[in-house]
């Protein structure tokens, strides 16, 4: 019955949308492949990109928390201990997936326009099932939320002159926050909080679950805002510690000496 | 009096696009417009509608290649002189101008699970709190336009997928079972049996052009793909599940 | 016989609204063959499209509350003109039908301690309707219809029924068209229920959609059913009135009922100058006094924006006629000034939706502007209050099709818990027939040839007049000669109009083929407009007073002896309605003693 109307759309195109639906996978597809090069480059260099400032205050978000044992061979980056997991986080995304469906495979490459594949089966097979391991990712990225802040807030405190301010430490603390927004936007945490609750009023316990949920649930329809704002401000973040860190830049700040 | 250009639809399968040329007037919407071509030019034309005010979902149709309401449509966003298409949804079955065979749709809503709720209070009156009703009412304000269906990559590219996959007007009334507080089923039995919701790539183009503005992806495909992991995927739980010997 | 698709069932419905839908489900529970008809797909009815709430003594917001004061209300709302006794059943068995809805899946609105939420409506001495948002018809037809579905019921949706077929006296099936393709069909039952709704269409400013052509009213005319109080058809004080395309869309009550307002043009809140007698006792004569009743209705007395519907249309139409007015002829009705922007949208959305998309307008900031829509009709098909059954045998009628319940004038919210509690007992009493009969009734084949010969007649190519144009002017004699106020001589042209539009209608012409030909489906409807229209016309004519919906220029204000009376009209088998006076039933003294106190 269903292969009827479909030559409708074949003999006129693939769409008859009239306005430019082509302009956010393309703008989307391009802003991904900009961060993957540049995080790749950043993270491949290791050693050879200096990521820390000389007295280790500023530390880039892609090494943090530092794991750096003697054994580890010169050509790895400590930043495979650490990437993973944001990395894997955000490719099982709800929002991410969304947005690399459409700008690299198509499927759709926007709404009521058709998609190339020939046949189609979700993500009700492999590989593309591996993405329910979203819930194990969400597990350790929590982590890294309390790990990031404890990063931005020593960044305040210089060891041997004290608290002070620097551009770097603010610049680590807004990337902080917008991770911990992007983190509690998540869906599968929002599912664990309270969302898998059939009946929140039951007890007090889970009404109290709820009011966290209706928190999260806030961050959570702008999942995609912040997962910009995140992804785009950690590679900045990033890659001004590196130009401190290697002196091309100078960072303002309150201390006296080196940082 | 200003005039729309329409370029619409007429006939089966093996019909054409017609233009016509009719004069409207402030504040109509495509709808009106549609009708007056009915009535002046085309009395034959097809074309479903019943409440004219997005409250029944009949009059659904895609207008330059967008799967909306006609009756919501108001005809000032189109640009002086601009051509505006109507189609039928493509997605199903034609069978004349803009109407379309949505049998499908009412197949699915036949292979949905039935409420069994917990018996009422000694008064009669069963107990729920509003917060309990909140997540379901949203998903309640379904008009049945099917344009989410119409518009879901799945199927409308995909039609050998229709038996298989409900399709996201359906996920929403799962999501509404799932998730009332007095239903006994067995979750397990009805929500996390499928109905094809893993074929869903959570592209969001059904939360796109829903007109009631229901949050299908986010608040009920997402979450039942939630409970599916909760069920199948979620190391923790599966390990709880194996200390507690239960399920 | 053989030429049509035939299907055979123990009970018929025709009609998929409330009514019906309650009806079907009933006879399937029961253990009835049933099939259900519907000229939309499922799910479409006007029912979708009801807004405020459904009206149920539950007491959940006033323990006060109970039948008898539902009961009271209802009879005053319809100006005594009602069958008592559907009004008690109504009053008694609405509370447990919305209790059901709730078991079936709907999700009310709540109470803080968990019950269901009621809302205030004009007329109703407590609030009492209960509700989702603005959008309770929805949830009601979507709780049947999936209901429905789930104990498979066999649905015919876009099949239209144009004629009862009958063995003798008594009622053997329909004969209709399957909309998609064109192609006639024939129903043989035991039993037919009639649930298809109203007859708006017959006006041009109208809330109902193209499916309220009346129908059901002409089939039961045509079958020899006697109809009641059909001069009485509801003009709801709200419609929109701007943009011309929406002119007549519906604002629901629930405004009102949650703190809207009417002023004029000078911003007086003109209500207050027309309180009737009837209602003086209980209704507000201090704004502040109105404004206070919304808060607690305990030692204040209610708004008289809230007064019945007829009340207000009537006040609206002579504020327009002073003067008064507002730009597109209406009257204001203003909530933005009264309730914060969150409070309207959380209570309202789709009206707030409605505005917004359609007219530009924000009601939390701007008054809306309203004026009287044909909204519904009070009249119908007689029926027995405990059965739904007419004077048919094997007929039975429920929902607005069916008169007597409402009298002269419905009140808001009545008309949900009308379709369940009477859709569930003409279901009973479809059921039980049926039951009672032992085999199929037998289809006479020459009359349902003959029904089949002016389904077709339309395509015989002589025909030149346009159904549209047929169709407008028919709404716009309506509307000029029959509409909220009327006198003798507008309505004797009107009768005078409606023949000649009859002699024009011999002669419509359709183009194009049979599939889902709306021309040709409205060239159908139109046969029963006009005898509808005729019915209304002429008993308008016989009710030489002004009663609730029902306001005659030259004879206003009530008579008591017409307050004693039904208008009853009937079909000749050659054509000619005629209208005659007949007795109301007696009310019970237990009961009267309910109204002693006015
Ligand atoms: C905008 C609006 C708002 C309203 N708000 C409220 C409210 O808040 N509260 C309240 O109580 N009431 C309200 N009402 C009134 C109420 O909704 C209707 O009176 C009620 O829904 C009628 O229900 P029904 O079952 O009798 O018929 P309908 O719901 O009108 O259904 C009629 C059915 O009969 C079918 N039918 C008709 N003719 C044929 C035919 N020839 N062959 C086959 N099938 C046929 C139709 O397809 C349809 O399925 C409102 C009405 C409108 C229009
Ligand atoms: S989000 Fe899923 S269900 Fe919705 S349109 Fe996309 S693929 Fe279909
Ligand atoms: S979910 Fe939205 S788009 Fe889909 S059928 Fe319901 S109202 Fe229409
Ligand atoms: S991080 Fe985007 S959904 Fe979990
Ligand atoms: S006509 Fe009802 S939604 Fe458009």
């Amino acid at each position: 019955m269903a292969q009827a109307t479909s030559a409708l759309e074949r003999r006129y195109g693939d769409t008859q949308r009239t306005d430019r639906w082509w302009l956010e996978p393309l703008l989307v597809g391009s802003g991904l492949a900009l961060f993957i090069l540049y995080s790749t480059v950043s993270a491949v260099l290791g050693e050879h990109w200096a990521f820390e400032t000389e007295r280790h205050l500023y530390l880039s978000p892609f090494f943090e928390p530092l794991i750096h044992p003697g054994w580890l061979p010169a050509w790895l980056s400590p930043a495979a201990f650490i990437l993973w997991a944001p990395l894997g986080f955000r490719t099982t995304c709800y929002y991410y997936r969304r947005a690399y469906y459409r700008a690299y495979f198509l499927s759709p490459p926007a709404c009521a326009v058709r998609e190339p594949a020939s046949s189609y089966k979700g993500e009700s097979v492999f590989p593309l099932v591996l993405q329910n391991a979203h819930r194990w990712f969400m597990y350790v990225a929590v982590l890294f939320v309390p790990v990031l802040w404890i990063g931005a807030v020593k960044s305040y405190h210089l060891p041997g002159e004290g608290f002070g301010i620097g551009l770097g430490s603010l610049m680590l603390t807004i990337n902080a926050f917008l991770l911990m927004m992007f983190t509690i936007g998540c869906h599968a945490l929002r599912h664990w909080v309270a969302g898998g609750l059939n009946q929140f009023s039951r007890s007090p316990f889970r009404r109290l679950r709820r009011r966290v949920w209706e928190v999260f649930t806030i961050a959570n329809e702008h999942h995609k805002l912040w997962a910009w704002t995140s992804l785009i401000f950690v590679g900045v973040t990033d890659l001004y510690i590196h130009l401190v860190a290697t002196g091309v830049i100078t960072d303002p700040h309150t201390w006296s000496g080196p940082i | 009096m200003p005039t729309a250009h329409l370029r619409v639809w007429r006939g089966d399968n093996d019909g054409e696009y017609v233009e016509y040329d009719v004069d409207y007037e402030e504040g109509m919407v495509v709808l009106d417009v549609v009708h007056r071509l009915q009535a002046t030019q085309a009395g034959d034309l097809a074309v479903r509608w019943n409440c004219k005010a997005g409250k029944c979902g009949s009059c659904s149709a895609e207008i330059n290649g967008k799967p909306q309401l006609q009756c919501m449509q108001r005809m000032e966003q189109y640009a002086g002189g601009e051509t505006i298409t109507i189609a039928p949804l493509k997605a199903f079955p034609l069978i004349r101008d803009l109407v379309t065979d949505v049998a499908w749709n009412y197949a699915k809503a036949k292979t949905i699970p039935t409420l069994k709720l917990t018996p009422p209070d000694a008064d009669g009156n069963r107990r729920m709190a509003q917060i309990d009703m909140d997540r379901g009412q949203e998903f309640r304000k379904c008009i049945e336009c099917f344009i989410c269906q119409d518009v879901c990559h799945v199927i409308r590219d995909h039609p050998d997928n229709m038996d298989d996959f409900a399709g996201p007007r359906f996920f929403i009334r799962l999501a509404e079972i799932a998730m009332h507080p007095l239903d006994t089923n067995a979750k397990r039995d009805t929500v996390q049996h499928g109905f094809g919701l893993d074929y869903c790539n959570i592209t969001k183009c059904c939360t796109d052009v829903c007109p009631e503005g229901i949050h299908i992806t986010d608040n009920a495909i997402i979450p039942l793909k939630e409970r599916r992991v909760d069920e199948f995927h979620d190391p923790l739980r599966a390990l709880a599940r194996k200390l507690t010997g239960k399920g | 016989m053989a030429e049509y698709e035939t299907h055979e069932y123990d009970v018929l419905v025709i009609g998929a609204g409330g009514a019906g839908l309650r009806a079907g489900i009933e006879a399937a529970e029961l253990g009835l063959r049933t099939a259900i008809v519907c000229k939309s797909l499922l799910g479409k009815a006007h029912t979708v499209m009801a807004e405020g709430g459904i009206a149920a003594a539950l007491g959940n917001v006033y323990p006060e509350d109970n039948w008898q004061v539902h009961f009271r209300d209802t009879m005053r709302g319809g100006k005594m003109l009602n069958n008592w006794r559907m009004a008690q059943l109504h009053a008694q068995e609405a509370p447990d039908r919305v209790r059901e809805l709730e078991e079936w899946g709907s999700l009310f609105d709540r109470t803080d301690d968990g019950r269901i939420l009621q809302r205030d409506f004009g007329g109703h001495r407590f609030a009492r309707l209960a509700h989702v948002g603005d959008r309770t018809g929805l949830e009601m037809i979507r709780t049947l219809q999936q209901k429905l579905v789930s104990l498979g019921v066999d649905v015919f949706a876009e099949y239209t029924v144009n004629r009862l077929l009958k063995d003798g006296d008594r009622v053997s099936g329909a004969l209709g068209y399957r909309r998609q393709s064109g192609e006639l069909v024939l129903f043989r039952a035991k039993s037919v229920v009639l649930a298809t709704g109203g007859l708006g269409k017959i006006w041009s400013i109208t809330s109902n959609s193209w499916e309220g052509t009346g129908d059901g009213h002409a089939l039961a005319m045509y079958a020899g059913a006697d109809m009641i109080d059909m001069e009485c058809v509801q003009f709801h004080p709200t419609g929109m009135v701007w943009p011309p395309s929406v002119r007549g869309l519906l604002i629901t009550e629930g405004v009102r009922g949650d703190g809207g307002t009417l002023r004029n043009n000078t911003g007086e809140r003109f209500m207050f100058n027309y309180v009737p007698p009837m209602f003086a006792a209980e209704t507000a004569d201090t704004e502040a006094e109105a404004d206070a009743w919304y808060e607690n209705h305990e030692g204040n007395r209610r708004t008289p924006d809230l007064l019945p519907r007829d009340e207000v249309a009537r006040a609206i139409n002579s504020e327009v006629r002073a003067g008064r007015g507002s730009p597109h002829g209406g009257v204001y009705l203003d909530i933005a000034s009264r309730r914060n922007a969150d409070y309207i949208k959380r209570r309202l959305p789709s009206m707030y939706h409605q505005f917004m998309e359609l007219a530009g307008v924000d009601i939390t900031k701007e008054s809306m502007e309203v004026g009287p829509t044909c909204h519904y009709a009070m009249g119908g098909v007689r029926v027995d209050a405990e059965t739904g059954a007419t004077n048919v045998p094997g007929l039975f009628a429920a929902g607005e099709v069916a008169g007597g319940m409402h009298g002269s004038n419905r009140l808001g919210g009545n008309s949900l818990s009308d379709l369940v509690v009477f859709g569930r007992r003409a279901g009973v009493g479809a059921s039980e027939y049926a039951q009672s009969l032992e085999a199929m009734p037998a289809v006479d084949d020459a009359a349902s040839s003959e029904a089949a010969a002016r389904v077709l007649a339309p395509y015989d190519g002589s025909g030149r007049e346009n159904a549209y144009t047929l169709h407008k002017d028919l709404q716009d004699l309506m509307q000029a000669k029959v509409g909220i106020i009327r006198t003798e001589s507008d309505m004797l042209a009107a009768i005078e109009g409606i023949d000649e539009l009859r002699e024009r209608s011999q002669h419509v012409g359709v183009e194009g083929g049979r599939e889902y030909n709306p021309g040709w489906h409205l060239a159908l409807d139109l046969e029963h407009m006009l005898t509808v229209a005729e019915t209304i016309t002429r008993a308008a004519l016989e009710r030489k007073e002004s009663r609730g919906g029902h306001t005659r220029e030259d004879f206003p204000g009530t008579n008591a002896e017409f307050g004693k009376v039904n208008v009853v009209g009937r079909r000749a088998p050659d054509g000619t309605i005629t209208v005659t006076q007949e007795p109301l039933p007696e009310m019970p003294a237990e009961l009267q003693r309910l109204f002693e106190e006015d």
